[in-house]
């Protein structure tokens, strides 16, 4: 019975869609604000109609019922709950659907928040949100029905992926669609813009917090998945240029770069049609994204033929979401007008070279990741495209983009005495050198990329306490006004400098793990040691453990350092009976500098001699410290009171200085 | 009908994360270091066949297996880096590279970011010649012209120029 509401409502839903797709419209081209009206109604009714659903099928997961086809494969009685919750959209069907739910939050919000916009702009924003939803709903209930029945109904589910049976992975999906269904606001922002044919600043002012909470979901859900594949795949890597990781990168790069160009847009009205352009390819990459991976095309061309309904559904769905949406832009985008004008030297021009790098990088990713599936389909001719080839690529674009990262904050907006501001950075580039040097010195390398990269680090962070202190005037005026000016800097401007600082420490994560790590393959009995970096790691044995829906092998290490004993590690290697599928659970020992990271593999045939790999990983915690450092940048940057729209006190601001000159 | 794809979709996610990927195992390993090095670097470039997206020295396939204890013996034979990596090639395919080669196939592959980041520079420098031309146009114009410029432009005199 509730998986019944559940379908009937997702019809509902659907069907609400469709309204809200056309009637806002159809009003907004009348100037009919009745019909216009019908959109903040809709939207109320559509988050209701795609809760139920969502809610049936999570209470279907919930209690176990295994009637439901979606339940049965994704789920199984002896799960802990966590992990039947989250088979919700550990799947094909029930992530679309969290998709079309997350969607329809996005719509609420216009609704309810958007008061401060102008009506025809609200109610064409609400269409383009609700044409997506018709496009994602029909998907949804014509060839990927999460509520489909099983007559006569299993006796118990066929179990979660186990690898998906993990706390960082339960939440990785929810956080990716945030930022993936988030980008969906600045794109019907930017399809309405280009209706009306005008972008003014309350457009920029609109988009820009969406788009950064969008992107500080996005932040957290990759490096959730970063995170997970470190500890679970067992091999000490965090990032494999997999094609399903970067489909998810495209989007964030794409969206780093949209975050940094509506700036431009808000603050200077420059820079407006790109601006409009980079929303739109942001969401289309986050379609794609989706796509990509739910379609199993990136498996194999074939896969995609196999369910010729699915199949040609998505590309349709490509094709009009896409195709349709640049369409418009080559149609309308002359009329977006540009009032502000700037010199190449300038902040604008810094914000355009940000841009301009974000955009290629973004481009070399999405050539990397498809061109294998396009020589297949043109020539039939198979090649491969792995991480070789995008750090030879990607790398050499990030270096020009971090060193502008130092110098672009401090340029000011419309002209720049470039001079100066490269001799502010004189102390900087020259701390930067040095530490170029000595930590080629320390490391001992034949190379000196991998210092060059740490030296990056440095400068970028160093750049970023010089312009933090330029903007207290440190050492100019008394270090009570600097005080009083700290306090007064909007929170944006925190949010900025601990955004930039985040990559500094990530990038400094990324050289120092990827360039110096020790790794230490060998068997070992109980009772042997090994050395690894100061570390003394010996073997103890191994026993039998259980878990709720698992057995396991537990190896135990003890740990010494100066003859001190300081930790006891316990990998395991589990085994799901239900799926028949083993997953190796690494013992992970951190301490801000480093990683120490212990995985037991096979036994020798017939004796006690344990397969081992050790690692030790150098500032690779650094990695996830920078990206949550990001995260909360995003947050902190939120909060600041001129980012929140829905606040009284701002919509009246914005009311009353409408008629004026932006 | 949904169901082939579906074992697929399983079937690729199995792959993408096959179990316990311990990977190198500790009977291949080389006595020389220097040379076992040689064969990570090598093993980093070869993919593993069967795997989605995994080098050999990341899988836990047998093929990956093999092909790890070839490369080692070919290193031991004393064949240089390209040898080694040559002699793979040529039983399976470019396939195995997991930097594709520079040939005809692959010459977009490998031009695409070059050509991304000059024709990217080229409308930049492009949009700011026309930017400039615009302006210019309009500075010709008298003040009075200006002023009725501006106001067919912008009728009700909500959207404000510069």
């Amino acid at each position: 019975m509730i998986a019944e509401i559940g379908h009937f409502a997702l019809v509902l839903a659907l069907l609400v869609a469709c309204v809200q797709a056309v009637v806002p419209l159809y009003g907004a081209w009348r100037g009919d604000a009745r019909l216009m009206a019908v959109g903040n109604t809709s939207a109320v009714a559509l988050i209701l109609m795609v809760g139920i659903a969502f809610g049936a099928l999570t209470w279907c997961y919930a209690i176990s019922d295994f009637s439901v086809q979606n339940v049965y494969e994704n789920s199984h009685s002896l799960q802990p709950m966590l992990y039947k919750i989250s088979g919700v959209w550990g799947n094909h069907e029930g992530s679309l659907l969290l998709w079309a739910f997350i969607l329809a939050i996005f719509s609420l919000a216009v609704a309810l928040l958007g008061n401060n916009l102008p009506l025809t702009l609200k109610a064409r924003v609400l269409a383009v949100q609700a044409m997506i939803a018709v496009g994602f709903l029909a998907f949804s209930l014509f060839t990927s029905n999460p509520f489909a029945r099983l007559d006569p109904a299993p006796l118990d589910g066929r179990n979660l992926n186990p690898l998906l049976q993990d706390p960082g992975l339960a939440f990785h999906p929810p956080f990716l669609y945030l930022g993936y269904v988030g980008f969906s606001m600045a794109f019907s922002f930017a399809v309405a813009a280009l209706i009306e044919g005008r972008i003014d600043a309350a457009w920029a002012r609109w988009v820009r917090p969406w788009t950064l909470a969008a992107w500080t979901a996005l932040t957290l859900g990759i490096a959730m998945g970063s995170w997970w594949a470190y500890y679970e795949l067992g091999w000490g890597g965090w990032w494999f240029w997999d094609p399903v990781e970067n489909a998810s990168f495209m989007p964030w790069l794409a969206g780093t770069a949209l975050l940094h160009s509506a700036i431009v847009t808000e603050k200077r009205g420059a820079l407006k049609s790109w601006t409009v352009l980079l929303a739109i390819v942001a969401f289309s990459l986050s379609l794609l994204g989706t796509f990509l991976v739910r379609s199993g095309v990136l498996t194999s061309v074939h896969a995609f033929a196999t369910d010729p309904a699915r199949g040609v559904f998505i590309l349709l769905l490509l094709i009009v979401a896409i195709g349709g949406s640049l369409a418009l832009y080559a149609w309308r985008a002359p009329l977006l007008k540009a009032d502000g004008l700037f010199a190449p030297i300038s902040r604008e021009g810094g914000l355009v070279l940000n841009n301009l790098l974000l955009a290629v990088a973004c481009f070399t990713v999405l050539t990397g990741t498809l061109y294998p599936l396009a020589l297949d389909v043109v020539a039939g001719e198979k090649v491969s495209v792995g991480p070789p080839y995008f750090e030879m690529t990607f790398v050499p674009l990030m270096v020009p983009l971090f060193l502008a990262l130092g110098i672009g904050p401090l340029m000011p907006w419309k002209r720049c005495d470039l001079k100066g501001v490269l001799h502010r950075l004189r102390f900087v580039a020259a701390v930067s050198l040095a530490a170029w040097g000595v930590v080629w010195w320390l490391a001992t390398d034949s190379s000196p990329l991998p210092a060059f990269g740490i030296a990056l680090a440095v400068w970028i962070a160093l750049a970023v306490f010089l312009e933090y202190a330029v903007r207290l005037g440190l050492f100019r005026v008394t270090l009570g006004e600097s005080y009083r000016r700290a306090l007064r800097l909007p929170r944006a401007a925190y949010g900025m400098m601990v955004a930039h600082l985040g990559v500094a420490v990530l990038v400094a994560g990324v050289v120092a793990s990827s360039s110096w790590r020790t790794e230490i393959i060998r068997a070992m009995e109980p009772g042997q040691s090994q050395e690894i970096v100061g570390y003394t790691v010996r073997f103890d044995g191994v026993g039998d453990a259980m878990g709720p829906n698992y057995s396991a092998e537990r190896a135990t290490f003890t740990v010494f350092a100066d003859g001190e004993q300081i930790a006891v590690m316990q990998p395991e290697k589990r085994f799901y009976p239900v799926s028949a599928t083993q997953t190796t659970e690494a013992a992970i020992r951190t301490t801000i500098l480093a990683d120490l990271y212990v995985v037991i593999g096979d036994q020798t045939e017939g004796q006690d001699i344990w397969a081992v790999r050790m690692y030790y990983n150098p500032l690779v915690p650094w990695i996830w410290l920078g990206s949550i450092m990001m995260f909360g940048a995003g947050l902190i940057s939120l909060s600041d009171r001129r980012h929140r729209i829905g606040a009284p006190t701002r919509a009246k601001a914005a009311a009353a200085s409408a008629p004026q000159p932006a | 009908m949904i169901r082939p794809l579906r074992f697929l979709v399983l079937l690729s996610l199995l792959a993408l994360a096959t179990p316990p990927a311990l990977a190198t195992q500790p009977g291949e390993i080389l006595d020389d270091p220097a040379l076992e090095a040689r064969a990570r670097e090598i093993g980093a470039e070869l993919r593993c066949l069967v795997c989605q997206n995994q080098s050999i020295d990341d899988s836990n396939a047998p093929l990956a297996h093999d092909l790890r204890v070839i490369v080692r013996e070919r290193l031991v034979a004393g064949d240089t880096d390209e040898q080694v990596i040559d002699f793979v090639v040529e039983r399976y395919g470019d396939y195995v590279l997991l930097k594709p080669p520079f040939k005809a196939d692959t010459l977009l592959l490998w031009a695409a970011p070059i050509l991304a980041l000059i024709g990217g520079g080229l409308i930049v420098l492009f949009a700011r010649r026309r930017r400039g031309e615009e302006l210019e146009s309009a500075a010709d114009l008298t003040p009075a012209e200006q002023k009725r410029l501006r106001q067919l432009l912008h009728p009700a005199g909500k959207d404000s120029g510069a």
